[in-house]
């Protein structure tokens, strides 16, 4: 899996995160994948929610150290 | 043959239901605290991160917080100067709800927003109007008080309007909130 683009969105709070992975996807083309890191813990169940509205998908959810977790998106 | 008979009616019907209710959430916000502002103004972002169309309905208190602070309006009469006066010039003027303590509880919840974060209610209003929130203030409350459009915020998509077209946008919203 290729990642086109990495988002960093650590530190930033609600809804900073999801506005900006709004945006970012919009650059992207069908079947993109972004990588996103992020330490807000709102964007474990926002994500989800968001994708299922915009109708991206999740492919991979991790936490890596230092309680940064790490999402890879796909565009729809 | 009757199965598709069925099928057409049904989609005639949803087609139905998906043009009543827009992808639109329409708020009004009426209060005029920084704490609830910050709530109606978050969800507003966040909405046009969920690709919603968002409608803002600013009224009474709330209309005091999209004035301009280097902004100046003429030929007010006395109890308009005193309105004007007496209520917070713009966002950054704005007091919180609970916990003002003369100022302090603002101040504190400010520099906990700047350390964590958190954009300040200034910064959500820019946002807002470059994502395209639309911002309708509420034609009544600015005559109440005594404020002119010439001294409100520059703000992309702001107009006047009055309570039909909050209800007309409030009618084919799928949700409605009054902060």
């Amino acid at each position: 899996m290729e990642i086109k683009e990495t988002l960093d969105c650590k530190g930033l709070s609600c809804p900073m995160p999801m506005m900006k992975l709004a945006k970012a996807i919009k650059g992207l083309g069908t079947g993109d994948i972004l990588e996103m890191l992020g330490t807000d813990p709102g964007t474990k169940s926002d994500l989800p929610k968001w994708c299922e509205k915009t109708g991206n998908k999740i492919v991979e959810e991790s936490e890596i150290e230092g309680g940064v977790f790490r999402y890879l998106i796909e565009k729809k | 043959m009757d199965i598709e008979k069925q099928i057409l009616e049904l989609k005639a019907k949803v087609d139905k239901l998906e043009k009543g209710t827009k992808d639109q959430i329409s708020i009004v916000v009426f209060s005029g605290e920084l704490d609830k502002l910050l709530a109606a103004l978050i969800i507003a972002t966040g909405a046009t991160a969920m690709d919603t169309e968002v409608k803002l309905f600013f009224t009474f208190w709330a209309t005091a917080a999209l004035r301009d602070k280097k902004k100046k309006a003429n030929g007010k009469n006395f109890m308009s100067k005193m309105f004007g006066m007496m209520l917070p010039k713009g966002s950054t003027k704005v007091k919180l709800s609970k916990m003002n303590m003369g100022g302090m509880g603002t101040a504190m919840l400010k520099s906990l927003m700047k350390k964590k974060n958190v954009a300040s209610l200034d910064e959500m209003l820019k946002t807002a109007g470059q994502l395209g929130v639309e911002i309708n203030i509420c034609e009544m409350s600015m005559d109440l008080m005594g404020f002119k459009p010439e001294e409100m915020i520059d703000y992309p998509n702001l107009n006047y309007c009055g309570v039909g077209s909050y209800l007309a946008d409030a009618d084919e919203s799928k949700v409605q909130l009054f902060i």
